[in-house]
């Protein structure tokens, strides 16, 4: 009926949900989503996470992931309904027709299996190949997206492969059985910004030589403005615009897809340091218990009162083994702490009650870092009877008081965790920290896991919060954009050493190290041909070398 | 060295470590136990002389350490000692018993194990729905009930109302392989009934828990069948703790059969140990002790091994 590749319409996806002490329920994910695709052509889903765009990319497999279900609309490749079909022929369709690459390729990839066995299963499944044509395929993809070793890699085990490659074979995996349609579902999230590139290049190559169509979903417009044709932005289920890339990315109609755009606005003035920081790290060399290799090598850092320094690197640069010698969980082989004028031991035995309530921390995963059988008001009273020993109506007010610099009203006391959203955890995660009334504050990647918006709303609250409490920020991430949004002063590391470190304005602007120059231009922009003039300019340095 | 050879190597040693170990606590355990070898042969009316000359001949006048020594370096070279009551050669008797108890656990393994598994595979196949639930309901009820219930309620159905198999399962070793297993056929049945649910009850969590994996979606998403997708994908990362279970009910398997071999009169090694223990007969209680530890380690040993080498991360180190 269409000579569309793709065509979608009126989509509508449920899912069962079991809440804890209620009766199960069906909610609503997507409502009635329709577009198509053409041929050889890229579509980006993007959208904050619960706005439907995993759903609606594998519902083009007739795929509800756990309790999803597909409850109305029609679905074609092709030119055939699929959603009426029969599992048999779903079974025809899912893994030659139309591929799946996840994000997580390490978790995506069967660890008992060699990477080739995997990547060629579904053609010899489907009698696309035979076992020798498609093993020559692969190693032509292997080739073709740049994977060292082409015609052996696939001998490995998935262990045995970086994160970057693995997730290279995956998209081989998708590519192999010579598919209409590929889904890639946030390919490049977890991967550091410096190798996102790399894999964002092979994956366009690869989409543009195989002339295959693609649903290429995230949340970072940035990336799909490099990879798509089209983009069409969710909400909550809902479509909210859809136009080609460059209207989205330079003229976009609707306000959602305005901050989406404009989202980074929150910009900050650096602040000169102090003559007396609060904390400073000094020489400090660490190495993990039962291991003979430093992970730390004379790492020296300042923090100033009321300022933030940022620490940036890629996965293992050492950011987080950092605050773990901060906070005494790790006693450094070499090195000192200095806390507001005085030497902190270096095990977490040796320190004072004060010590410990003035250095509080903030992590990653607000869910984890919370009991969820206890109550907001429990979590952020504990601090509270624990430090200053507040009782009774005394601590109710200061509790009403932290909800009330968080941001959240007084209902919230007498929730659990598991009825707040994401942003509102890290929120209580944060009013905990200052219950402590902390002079310094170890934020670790607590931004990393929410969504753009929600982010930057965090990020605002934590720069009124440095206003009013005067406190100091040790803020880890990897996001070079978060960093712009909120530091004074700026460490880069990379392996164990702090390879650049000062106030924002020096390590920010030229002349940068190698490393920080990389970094900072893997960064991905929200224009259309960044990711050519960056690869571009790359070559065209190594042939200069 | 290969970080697999190591592993095992380490495995091997820790275990011959552990069974020395255990060969302390048989010995030590055994010996300050009430009673007195002697008394118990001579009967109540013994002369004190009479009792003195035969712990002298019985070697019980000698230090624990120096008997326990003796004792062990006998065990390694194969001599376990003869039995207090009948004077008879430890080895010769218990060899016979040994291989029978071998014999009636080889054959319920061979039952048990793959009916375990496959039952486990099929509950997840349709799990939470009835064929699940029927098979969850049935194995639990049968390891709940105690096994000599079990053994004297299907000896009275099973071999007196219907007479399908013989009640009493003492075997010769003149009966042909047929006969043996005719005779089996119940101790079989019940010890299959008690550790059916161990090992089928893992086998299902241990693929459920793989099953949320994300290589299993993929392995959907290439198209693959249902039973695809469990035996090829599933199945190969849930054995380890599948092996391990299986080892320990293995282990039970000889060790803790001593209830049915009783109540079915069979000739094996824990009939041959309630006889002992009853008539105080230390070195042969020792001997049966030593040899119980020696299988319930070795099998974990193996359960060990196996987990180690199912490991693709231990096998094809970076």
């Amino acid at each position: 009926m269409s000579d569309k590749l793709l065509k979608v319409e009126n989509l509508k996806i449920g899912a069962r949900i079991y809440p804890p002490g209620e009766k199960p329920r069906n909610i609503d994910i997507v409502h009635g989503v329709s577009f198509e695709l053409e041929k050889g052509k890229v579509l980006g889903l993007i959208g904050e996470s619960g706005a439907g765009k995993s759903t609606i990319g594998l519902a083009s497999m007739a795929y509800g992931r756990g309790g999803v279900e597909i409850t109305g609309g029609k679905v074609w490749v092709n030119g055939r309904e699929i959603l009426g079909t029969n599992l048999k022929d779903l079974r025809k369709l899912r893994g030659t027709e139309v591929t799946y690459v996840s994000q997580s390729a390490a978790a995506s990839f069967n660890p008992a299996k060699k990477i080739m066995e995997q990547v060629i299963e579904a053609s010899l499944h489907q009698g696309k190949f035979s076992k020798k044509e498609a093993e020559a395929r692969a190693v032509e993809l292997f080739t073709k997206l740049g994977l060292p070793d082409p015609e052996n890699i696939g001998d490995r085990y998935p262990h045995q492969v970086s994160g970057g490659q693995l997730q290279r074979c995956m998209t081989a995996l998708a590519l192999c059985p010579e598919p209409d349609l590929v889904v890639f579902d946030e390919p490049t999230t977890a991967l550091d910004v410096t190798t996102q590139i790399d894999v964002l290049m092979a994956i366009k190559d690869a989409i543009r030589d195989t002339g295959v169509a693609a649903l290429y979903i995230t949340h970072d417009l940035a990336v799909v403005a490099q990879v798509s044709d089209e983009i069409m932005v969710l909400r909550m289920g809902d479509m909210v615009e859809h136009g080609t890339t460059d209207q989205i990315i330079n003229n976009p109609v609707e306000e959602y897809t305005r901050d989406l755009v404009s989202v980074r606005s929150t910009q900050h003035d650096g602040k000169p340091p102090t003559d007396n920081p609060v904390l400073t790290v000094e020489n400090v060399t660490a190495r993990y218990k039962g291991t003979n290799f430093d992970v730390l090598h004379n790492v020296t850092m300042e923090l100033h009162p009321g300022q933030t320094l940022a620490v940036v690197g890629e996965s293992g640069s050492g950011k987080s083994t950092t605050a773990r010698v901060i906070t005494g969980l790790l006693p450094p082989r070499e090195g000192k702490i200095h806390f507001d004028g005085r030497d902190l031991s270096s095990d977490l035995e040796g320190r004072s009650r004060d010590d410990l309530r003035e250095l509080q921390m903030i992590y990653q995963m607000a869910d984890v870092a919370m009991n969820p059988r206890q109550t907001v008001g429990t979590i952020i009273g504990r601090p509270l009877e624990f430090y200053f020993g507040m009782r009774g109506a005394e601590k109710k007010k200061r509790i009403l008081e932290l909800l009330e610099e968080i941001e959240m009203g007084p209902e919230f006391m007498d929730r659990y965790p598991a009825e707040l959203s994401g942003g509102q955890k890290q929120r209580v995660c944060i009013a905990r920290a200052l219950a402590a009334k902390p002079k310094v504050i170890i934020c670790d990647e607590v931004t990393s896991a929410l969504d753009p918006l929600v982010a930057d709303g965090i990020l605002k609250l934590l720069e009124n919060l440095q206003k009013i409490e005067n406190v100091a920020y040790l803020f880890i991430t990897h996001d070079l954009a978060t960093v712009k949004a909120i530091a004074d002063s700026i460490a880069v590391m990379y392996q164990g050493r702090v390879v650049r470190y000062g106030p924002k304005a020096e390590v920010l602007a030229p002349p940068f190290d190698d490393y920080t120059d990389l970094l900072l231009s893997s960064v991905p922009e929200m224009r259309l041909g960044w990711l050519e003039e960056v690869v571009q300019s790359r070559k065209m340095e190594s042939a200069g070398n | 060295m290969h970080p697999v050879l190591k592993l095992v190597a380490q495995r091997l040693a820790l275990s011959t470590l552990l069974l020395l170990a255990a060969s302390v606590l048989i010995f030590a355990g055994t010996t300050i136990l009430p009673g007195d070898v002697a008394q118990n042969i001579l009967g109540q009316s013994a002369t004190p002389e009479s009792l003195a000359n035969l712990r002298k001949e019985l070697g019980m006048d000698q230090p624990a350490t120096t008997r326990y020594f003796n004792w062990l370096f006998g065990a390694l070279q194969g001599d376990l000692g003869t039995a207090l009551t009948n004077g008879r050669d430890i080895v010769d008797s218990l060899g016979g018993r040994l291989k029978n108890t071998l014999f009636l656990a080889f054959w319920a393994a061979v039952v048990a194990v793959p009916l375990a598994i496959f039952l486990g595979l099929l509950a997840v196949r349709y799990r939470e729905r009835w064929p699940d639930k029927l098979i969850s309901a049935v194995t639990l009820a049968s390891i709940s009930v105690p096994e000599f219930l079990i053994g004297y309620v299907l000896m009275y159905y099973i071999g007196v109302q219907l007479g399908w198999a013989p009640t009493v399962s003492t075997i010769y070793d003149s009966m042909s392989l047929g006969e043996k297993l005719g005779a089996i056929a119940l101790p079989v049945t019940v010890l299959t009934m008690v550790v059916l649910a161990h090992m089928m009850r893992m086998t299902r969590a241990a693929i459920l828990n793989v099953m949320q994996s994300a290589y299993i979606e993929t392995a959907e998403l290439k198209g693959l069948t249902s039973f695809q997708v469990i035996a090829r994908h599933a199945f190969p990362n849930a054995i380890a703790p599948v092996v391990n279970v299986v080892m320990l009910n293995l282990a039970y398997l000889v060790v803790g059969v001593v209830v049915v071999e009783v109540v079915f009169v069979y000739p094996g090694m824990g009939q041959y140990l309630v006889d002992h223990v009853a008539k105080r007969d230390v070195p042969v209680v020792q001997a049966c002790g030593l040899i119980f530890a020696a299988v319930y380690i070795g099998l974990n040993m193996v359960a060990d091994i196996v987990s180690i080498l199912a490991n693709p991360r231990l096998r094809h180190p970076k």
